[in-house]
């Protein structure tokens, strides 16, 4: 056992030694926090738009107000013309264009009913369908108070209009803050590349180094070897988690529901998973570049499958079997239950024993594929 | 220092590629305490024994003991008994002469107290005090491979095998490399040695020459000499080549 504090004990001093690793595991994070949390963002604010008003009625201006005074809209342009309207499209300069058409005011008092027509660049079907969303919810506000008005005006007293009101309430977060989402899913995804890709490139650099043969000519254990090799990036990740976190807190004053100690109790499981994948990734490469590769690989095929942006339960089936082996699907999971949600750990009790097993597997295939002799 | 006590043995030891065969039926004896030299020229298969010897590579087949343990089975008996220094650079570049000694002490499970006074003992012999902090990245070839050959030997091996030991550095050098060499087999390691160097087969006890994997020669460097009737091991040698051809 010694063996592996000896291991570990070279690993720090090598890792402390090395220039790049300090801006690496301070930098970064907070880098990530900053740009990735703010960036990538689904909320829509200041959509550009142009609107096409043929009608220049009273009734026309009233509804473009509406768009005007709307955070999510930014009037951009306003012009008569449809086709400049369209080629500001085409040059994507503008988002969505809003048409009303000549005679909507006489239409909409002669016929009961006017017509607007909405064009959207939908090259992002889900932004494209949001705006929809909030174009017709602010026509439909507009409609009420058109036939408030106009009912009120008619028939001098308010007619009972029926209409079912909907109370909403969001719950684990009230404010739709989007940042409040992302923040614990760009932490998980920090401790992630520093964790896989430190130990995938550590082992294979003592292979290029001709150093391991050395290790190999020692009686070392495999599981020793290994064990030292994880123990140092395993403390780093923690740490990267607990800096993180406290960045997040700091910078986003992000919610903390439930137990930190549960938070981290996990983190370690899933550590463990991701460090093995690494270190296994490192047993069978060659050169740095190869672990690189492979590394980068799964690191965006589980990044993306595992719900950082788009929810796991509106992929496909077969997707969501594919998760099964993916890390990431189930600490993302975890970690915004815990943080937002305020889980114990009986809510997540089946992601934390799939991770256990999933880490016995994991580290078992690394001390395996580990080779002594060649 | 050498005895009459076997401590390698090899019969038949042959180590197939595919179907390249690198070592064909390789039979040999090392006798405690001496300076046995590996020859051959590139390629001829004398790392790919040595490796087996260590218990770095299985052998496809062969009876092979090192230190009294079996070369298929009891790799890991035979790894506690043996140094090895190879002529890929085995130090650590970003740490210092000491903390490379530390942790390759370290993994053999010599106790912290024991490491440092060795350790103290080993710079004042090489006179390398001064350098104890210094990153190996620092210091010159010569005193590198004078630092893994020690190392190697640091937690008193029986058996010390060195692949190629002195590439790249000048004569005097390596001549101060062979005094530690022979201090080694004065205390009672057997040293195995491979080098293309036929100045060097002279230091040694005896030599074995192997061409395109198969020993062409074994026996004293004066036996050899006498044998094919040269002045010299670079002559034995080069008839050995040519005869193949």
């Amino acid at each position: 056992m010694r063996t592996i504090l000896y291991i570990i004990q070279k690993e720090f001093i090598q890792i402390s030694r090395n220039r790049s690793m300090l801006p690496i595991i301070f930098v970064l994070p907070i880098v990530q926090l900053i740009i990735l949390v703010n960036a990538a963002t689904l909320e829509m604010k200041r959509v550009n738009m142009c609107i096409v008003d043929s009608d220049l009625s009273s009734t026309s201006r009233q509804m473009t107000d509406k768009f005007k005074g709307s955070p999510f809209f930014k009037v951009k342009e306003s012009t008569f013309s449809m086709e400049e309207a369209e080629q500001s499209l085409q040059k994507d300069k503008i988002d969505v264009i809003l048409r009303i058409p000549q005679h909507f005011e006489r239409d909409l008092v002669r016929n009961n009913g006017g017509k607007v027509q909405v064009i959207i660049n939908a090259i992002n079907g889900t932004a494209g369908g949001i705006e929809n969303a909030y174009i017709t919810n602010i026509l439909m506000e507009y409609n009420k108070q058109v036939t408030a008005e106009w009912v009120g005006v008619s028939t001098k007293g308010p007619l009972p209009v029926p209409s079912v009101a909907v109370t909403t309430s969001y719950w684990f977060n009230p404010q739709l803050n989007y940042k409040t989402f992302m923040v614990p899913a760009v932490l998980l995804l920090l401790v992630t590349i520093i964790g896989m890709f430190l130990s995938s490139l550590n082992l294979v650099r003592e292979k290029e180094l001709g150093t391991i043969e050395q290790i190999n000519v020692t009686p070392i254990h495999k599981y020793e070897f290994i064990a030292g090799k994880l123990i140092p990036f395993w403390i780093i990740a923690l740490f990267e988690l607990g800096f993180g976190l406290t960045i997040g807190k700091l910078l986003y004053n992000i919610p903390m529901l439930g137990s930190l100690w549960l938070l981290f109790g996990v983190a370690a499981i899933y550590l463990l998973v991701v460090l093995g994948i690494g270190l296994l990734i490192s047993t069978s490469a060659n050169t740095q570049q190869q672990a690189m590769f492979v590394s980068f690989f799964f690191m965006i095929v589980f990044v993306m499958m595992s719900g950082i942006f788009t929810p796991v339960e509106s992929m496909p089936v077969w997707a969501q079997r594919l998760n099964l082996i993916n890390p990431i699907a189930y600490f993302m999971r975890v970690i915004r239950m815990i943080l937002l949600k305020g889980s114990g750990f009986t809510d997540i009790l089946k992601e934390v024993i799939s991770l256990a097993v999933y880490a016995w597997i994991i580290l078992t295939l690394a001390v395996w594929r580990y080779r002594k002799v060649a | 220092m050498k005895t009459d006590e076997k401590i390698i043995t090899a019969r038949n030891l042959v180590k197939k590629f595919g179907h390249f065969v690198a070592n064909d039926h390789l039979n040999f004896d090392v006798y405690r305490g001496e300076v046995f030299g590996f020859l051959g020229a590139n390629g001829a298969g004398k790392t790919t024994a040595i490796r087996i010897l260590c218990g770095l590579s299985e052998p496809t087949s062969g009876e092979i003991m090192v230190a009294g343990f079996d070369a298929h089975t009891q790799r890991d008996l035979i790894k506690k008994n043996i140094g090895y220094m190879s002529q890929k650079f085995s130090l650590y570049d970003d740490l210092t002469v000491s903390e490379n000694i530390r942790f390759y002490a370290g993994i053999y499970e010599i106790s912290a107290k024991e490491i440092r006074s060795r350790t103290d003992d080993l710079l004042k012999r090489l006179g390398f005090e001064h350098a104890k902090n210094k990153l190996i990245r620092d210091i010159p070839l010569g005193w590198k491979q004078k630092l893994a050959f020690s190392i190697a030997i640091f937690h008193r091996p029986q058996i010390v095998f060195l692949d190629e030991p002195t590439g790249g550095v000048d004569p005097i050098t390596r001549r101060q490399f062979w005094d530690l060499i022979y201090e080694a087999a004065q205390g009672g390691i057997t040293v195995f040695v491979t080098t293309h160097y036929m100045d060097e087969a002279e230091y040694c006890d005896r030599v074995s020459i192997m061409v395109e994997g198969r020993i062409a020669a074994l026996d004293t460097p004066d036996n050899l000499k006498k044998s094919f009737n040269v002045a010299n091991m670079d002559e034995v040698f080069r008839k050995l080549a040519r005869n193949i051809e």
